[in-house]
């Protein structure tokens, strides 16, 4: 490593970033403990807090560019400190945190201000912006931290958030079964990433990301190795990737907004950030960014086939994320430019995806919250705002140009084929399928909820669009699928260079141009086989399938399979163990304090209540005692 | 054959052993009593005996003593053989083992 | 600044244990005002010791020493290091919480009132003298006397099987200050006799000797912290006792057994405390992982805070016998911590438990419906409880983990797995209890009907505020703790790991 890291102090506008945090923080505070009292005005407060946040983003990202040093850090108060082990509560603004806080305020505040028409008849309004509050405060804090504690403090904060939110209607079991679904599965990338924190110190002496960046090179490659799988299960768990990737789509309990907030703007994007930020590792070792890089395509692939088996309009979205996330993998995976190119797609993904969860959630509003896509049919002409932004995002992911899905997905496929050897064929190819398949299950959303026949169920009469304060955030996400992409593929990459490093391209296996075509040619084909399959509709109840895709609808089995290799065994070692305590280890505790009382009892016997047997006893010892004085005076035992 | 002292010390063996085996066999409570009388007489032999042997006045004080503590004793359990007489017309120490186990 | 800080308060709340039992029994409100003032003004006092006392200073300070018992060289001994102070301050933080959250507990039974809270108070004071002593025999004694005041609060005022769960909690304490008592013994005979602690950490014992009375010490500790497989009295009594008495019993009184470990076990038999330490790193990492997996299967909320309390102990256990001074520092931070978290999420079972008169989960279910207050204390209790980044339990268990890895990667990362297992238990008590469809018998019962009362937020309040202070700023604690934990590791002769790779001046 030539060049060392370093963070200037913070100064001037920036001093003050620790508002950005402190605002949304504050605000969820004020919510949460003001109770009913914050009733009528709690929403607009939750929307101010966040907007406000993201103005100040913007001031500080003006600013940022005026820096010479492109990153600054305030270090506020000595957060842990024992032995030579210290950390700051500290917080860093570098390109990298400023385009994820952009991201997160700006297309968090939108979603803010849709909520605000979304939740309108729900008693737990108030409580809802507390924790959508909760969740933007805690995710700014897991990428404006300065070291890798920061990191994990905002980290479970989002994974608490999200609980939180995902369990938004506890009444319902499903919704708290699938929040601690997430929870618990957080937790287990939690642990690694938090084991991944201890190496570093144990190796290092420190876990600040500039000084960790600077002695990275000193590590053993083992080390280095397995502490980039350390931080790559943890980032598995937050961005919903295999192997950790079963809560993301239970995930879809929770209000429509906590999706959209979910997979747009926060909680999974975190993962990716993880390992941006932690480039300097991943880029030290091949095989480690081998295993990134096989992650992010499993996963792709995975979300992709099971988001074409779907019927519910949110778990489409809900797989269709685990599907682009991996893109991001696959991209943070390859190293070098396709760091930054994986950043773009994030910042892309989170306009079109947070504008698919909300027009779906519009969607719902207007037909009695039902998800099915095969009960909806022809809502284009009844909900036009929302079909129109709803068709431009879908337009976005699956990637046709100009749209911005196209200027982020297509560079990371061809920096899948720029690899060294065969596996540019076997990343390259997977992330081509990928798009198809994105395409189709994307157009198979489109039509079947847009176009075609109407299939609603009796109940519903006239769908109506949703008031201006939830369309208006999708006009402007809408406005953002489109042009975000080609705005941002040009100076992002620039923007990102003092973090991720300067930009080094391979040789692809095939030409540039061959690549773009293959991928638009994919897409299109992908998208006309939906077209031509659901543009008369589908049937509404359940077809028979092939084995694909019955494994497709019951996610390829990974619910099932933790079910059969953790839950239930850790159902019946609990009930083992509980059954050993109680019997065995007190059973013992208690079998001892028996046996005691059991040799008391019969000891007891020998008090006979006859007086001359206690004479005798007597005597008989008194005899013994001058037996044993004679004995000893004639050295009997001598 | 001279008087040595230590044919009093036989003597209060003798009687000691008579004592002991009173109370052994005999069950009337009064003759228990009287040979537990006898245990402690041949105590105080023993020990006047010894004072006579080492020419100190120990023993003779200590017979004393145990002259006045026996009749404190005499005095509680003969009261004590009267209640529990009173009680079951028996003066059988078989008789009364309430304080068993 | 010379005020007999320690003595006094080893003695006030004694004095206002005599009072308040003194007070008529046909006056019950009277008796909790005097107790609530009383404690009120000891946690003053309290507060007065925490600012006098000088962070930076002396190893031990606020030392006081009067004769007892000559001959063998008893004193009364006080003297506190930053372990015990932290200690003492957090028993005089709970108390007047726990006197107030027990305002009804006592009437339920109808027992008597104030010598419900004339116990307390008593508990109080020989919590303060077993923590204040510097002397081992009067270590012992307040050690052993500790135990009567809490066996009468469970045997008389607990619920459920009480009776059982008082003689066995009793019994099982008592045996291991047997085995104690043997050892102060020993200590004194081998040790110059005399049961002054500096002196006796000065003295010298053979390998064999340190190795038994190690032990015999440990037996004591082991028996009352609990470790695994020592631990079946806890949930006992936690269960049966009411509840304040139960936040007082796991969140403090407990914790003499780990004080105990750091200060007797570690500096008077240095060299075997090295040599026992994997045997008992073995048993704090089994406890962790045992005790979370039997609290996942309880199905009384008592009992389950008392099993999660084990798994808790076992984190501290492997931060003491880790032997560095982050671990130790963890340590000594979970008991303070673990203390304020535990305590709450037992005061606020404890108002759950009061108005369904039940404490068993599946009598419960969606009961945020209907108390949704109570339940987010629940939740924040059982968050701060599973350690979450941003309470206080987060920062002890962070550095407890930290420093055992840097010695010792195995017991570290299979105790980082307990952090998983712990939201298992926490969310999964959470889940039967306050989520999902509304239990219809709840629905029906009229203590249900009231979320949480003036009194009930006022207990809860401080330890929230303080439990969210520690957690983002927990350098006040840390700083008292960090030289006397420094001291104690010098004691066992054990010094941190330097990194394992990397270039030193870039370490800062």
């Amino acid at each position: 490593m030539e060049h060392t890291v370093q963070f200037a102090p913070a100064t001037g506008l920036l001093s003050g970033m620790w508002l950005l945090v402190a605002l949304p923080a504050v605000s969820a505070a004020v919510l949460l403990l003001l109770g009913r009292r914050a009733d009528r005005w709690g929403h607009w407060l939750g929307c101010l807090s966040v907007g406000a946040a993201f103005v100040l983003g913007l001031l500080s990202f003006f600013a940022l560019r005026g820096q010479e040093n492109r990153a600054v850090q305030l270090n506020l108060w000595e957060f842990i400190s024992a032995g030579s082990f210290r950390v700051d509560f500290g917080l860093l603004f570098d390109p990298l945190s400023a385009v994820f806080v952009l991201l997160i305020t700006g297309v968090g505040f939108l979603i803010h201000v849709y909520a605000v028409g979304y939740m309108e008849h729900d008693e737990g309004r108030r409580r809802f912006f507390g924790y959508f509050n909760l969740f933007v405060a805690a995710m700014l804090v897991l990428v404006l931290g300065n070291n890798y504690v920061m990191t994990f403090l905002g980290w479970e904060g989002v994974g608490l958030a999200s609980y939180l939110l995902i369990s938004f209607w506890y009444v319902r079991p499903s919704a708290a079964t699938a929040g601690k679904k997430a929870f618990l599965m957080n937790r287990v990338g939690d642990a690694a990433f938090v084991i991944a924190i201890f190496l570093l110190f144990a190796q290092l002496g420190t876990v600040n990301f500039d000084g960790v960046a600077n002695q990275v090179h000193t590590l053993s490659s083992g080390v280095t190795l397995m502490l980039g799988l350390l931080l790559l299960l943890g980032a598995t768990g937050k961005s919903g990737q295999f192997p950790l990737t079963a809560w993301l789509p239970d995930a879809m309990e929770g209000p429509t907004p906590v999706s959209a907030l979910i997979h747009a703007a926060t909680m999974v994007t975190g993962g990716v950030y993880l390992i941006a930020r932690s480039n300097f590792i991943f880029t030290a070792n091949s095989t480690l960014q081998l295993v990134v890089v096989s992650v992010g395509a499993l996963t792709l692939l995975i979300g992709a086939i099971i988001g074409c088996a779907k019927d519910d309009i949110k778990r489409v979205l809900a797989w269709s994320t685990v599907s682009q996330i991996g893109y991001m993998f696959l991209g943070v995976g390859l190293g070098g430019a396709a760091y930054a190119l994986a950043i773009v797609h994030l910042l892309a993904h989170g306009f079109f995806k947070a504008g698919l969860f909300l027009g779906a959630g519009s969607v719902m509003h207007g037909m009695r919250d039902q998800v099915d896509i095969r009960r909806f049919g022809g809502l284009w002409k009844y909900m036009k705002i929302t079909w129109v932004t709803f068709g431009l995002a879908w337009l976005a992911i699956i990637g046709l140009p100009p749209l911005s899905g196209f200027f982020s997905k297509e560079p990371i496929i061809v920096a899948a084929f720029e690899r060294k050897d065969w596996t540019a064929w076997l990343f390259g190819i997977a992330a081509l399928l990928g798009a198809g398949l994105t395409a189709f299950y994307m157009t198979r959303l489109f039509m079947l909820t847009f176009h075609g026949p109407k299939r609603w169920t009796d109940d519903i009469e006239h769908p109506h669009e949703s008031p201006p304060i939830m369309t208006i955030p999708l006009v402007l996400l809408a406005v953002g699928s489109v042009a975000a992409g080609g705005l941002m593929v040009g100076p992002v990459p620039k923007w990102l260079t003092p973090v991720l490093g300067h930009e080094v391209r391979g040789e692809a296996v095939l030409a540039h141009s061959a690549i773009t075509i293959l991928a638009i040619a994919v897409t299109l084909i992908g998208a006309g086989l939906a077209y031509l399959l659901f543009r008369d509709g589908t049937a509404t109840a359940p077809q028979p399938a092939g084995a694909l895709v019955t494994a497709a609808r019951k996610n390829l089995y990974i619910d099932a399979f933790n079910e059969a290799v953790f839950e239930k065994p850790g159902i019946f070692l609990t009930r083992a163990l509980v059954f050993l305590d109680g019997k065995g280890i007190d059973g013992a505790v208690n079998g001892i304090a028996a046996s005691v009382g059991g040799g008391s009892g019969r000891l007891r016997r020998l008090q006979t209540g006859f007086v001359r047997s206690y004479a005798m006893s007597m005597l008989t010892g008194a005899l013994l005692v001058v037996a044993a004085f004679l004995a000893v005076q004639y050295g009997w035992f001598a | 054959m001279t008087l040595t002292p230590e044919w009093y010390l036989l003597l209060a063996a003798a009687l000691f052993t008579i004592g002991a085996v009173g109370v052994l066999i005999r069950r009337n409570a009064i003759v228990l009593f009287m040979c537990v009388e006898l245990m402690l007489n041949a105590a105080n032999l023993a020990l006047v005996t010894f004072s006579r042997i080492n020419g100190t006045l120990d023993g003779q004080i200590i017979a004393f003593f145990v002259m006045v503590v026996a009749a404190a004793e005499v005095v509680v359990g003969l009261a004590i053989i009267m209640s529990i007489f009173r009680t079951r017309r028996s003066a059988s120490v078989d008789d009364s083992n309430l304080l068993k186990y | 600044m010379n005020f007999p800080f320690l003595s006094v308060l080893t003695v006030a709340p004694l004095v206002g244990a005599v009072v308040v039992a003194l007070l008529p029994r046909t006056r019950p409100a009277l008796a909790k005002q005097v107790a609530l003032g009383w404690s009120v003004a000891v946690l003053a006092l309290s507060v007065a010791m925490w600012i006098a006392y000088q962070a930076g200073g002396d190893r031990f300070q606020f030392r006081e020493s009067y004769p007892w018992i000559p001959n063998w060289g008893v004193r009364f001994t006080f003297a506190a290091d930053g372990i015990a102070l932290v200690m003492l301050m957090l028993i005089a933080v709970l108390m007047p919480l726990v006197i107030l959250a027990s305002w009804h507990d006592a009437e339920r039974g109808k027992r008597n009132v104030p010598v419900y809270f004339a116990l307390l108070l008593a508990l109080q004071s020989t919590m303060f003298g077993v923590f204040a002593a510097a002397d081992v025999f009067l270590f012992y004694v307040f050690f052993e006397v500790m135990l009567v005041p809490m066996y009468f609060l469970i045997g008389s005022y607990g619920g459920g099987k009480r009776q059982y769960a008082a003689v066995k909690f009793f019994l099982y304490s008592l045996v291991g200050g047997l085995f104690m008592l043997a050892a102060v013994i020993g200590l004194w005979v081998l040790g110059g006799h005399t049961f002054d602690w500096q002196a006796l950490v000065d003295a010298n014992f053979s390998t064999g000797a340190e190795r038994w009375l190690f032990l015999g010490f440990f037996a004591a500790f082991a028996i009352k912290a609990p470790f695994f497989p020592f631990h079946t009295w806890l949930p006992d009594a936690g269960g049966a006792a009411p509840a304040g008495a139960a936040a007082i019993l796991v969140g403090v009184l407990d914790k003499v057994g780990t004080f105990g470990i750091l200060r007797y076990c570690l500096p008077l038999f240095p060299e075997a405390s090295r040599y026992f330490a994997p045997l008992a790193l073995t048993l704090a990492v089994i406890g962790i992982i045992y005790a979370a997996l039997l609290a996942v299967g309880q199905n009384d909320l008592k009992r389950l805070v008392s099993y999660t309390s084990i798994a808790h102990f076992g984190f501290i256990g492997v931060g003491i016998f880790a032997f560095t001074t982050q671990a130790g520092t963890g340590a000594v931070l979970y008991m303070v911590n673990h203390g304020l978290a535990t305590g709450l999420l037992f005061l606020v079972v404890g108002m759950f438990v009061a108005r369904r008169n039940s404490a068993l989960v599946s009598d419960f279910g969606g009961a945020g419906k209907l108390l949704p207050l109570l339940a987010g204390v629940l939740l924040f209790a059982g968050l701060a409880s599973l350690a979450l980044p941003g309470t206080a339990p987060f920062v002890s268990e962070f550095l407890v983990l930290l420093g055992s890895f840097t010695v010792n990667k195995t017991v570290a990362v299979i105790a980082t797995s307990g952090i998983i297992l712990a939201a298992g238990y926490v969310l999964w008590m959470i889940q039967r209890t306050t989520q999902g469809t509304v239990n219809p018998a709840l629905a029906s019962n009229e203590g249900m009907r009231h979320d949480m009362s003036l009194r009930e937020k006022v207990v809860v309040a401080p330890l929230i505020a303080l439990i969210v202070l520690l957690g983002f700023y927990p350098k006040p604690v840390t700083d008292v703790i960090n030289p006397a934990v420094k001291a104690t590791m010098a004691d066992v002769g054990a010094s941190d790991p330097a990194p394992a790779a990397g270039t030193t001046e870039a370490a800062r």
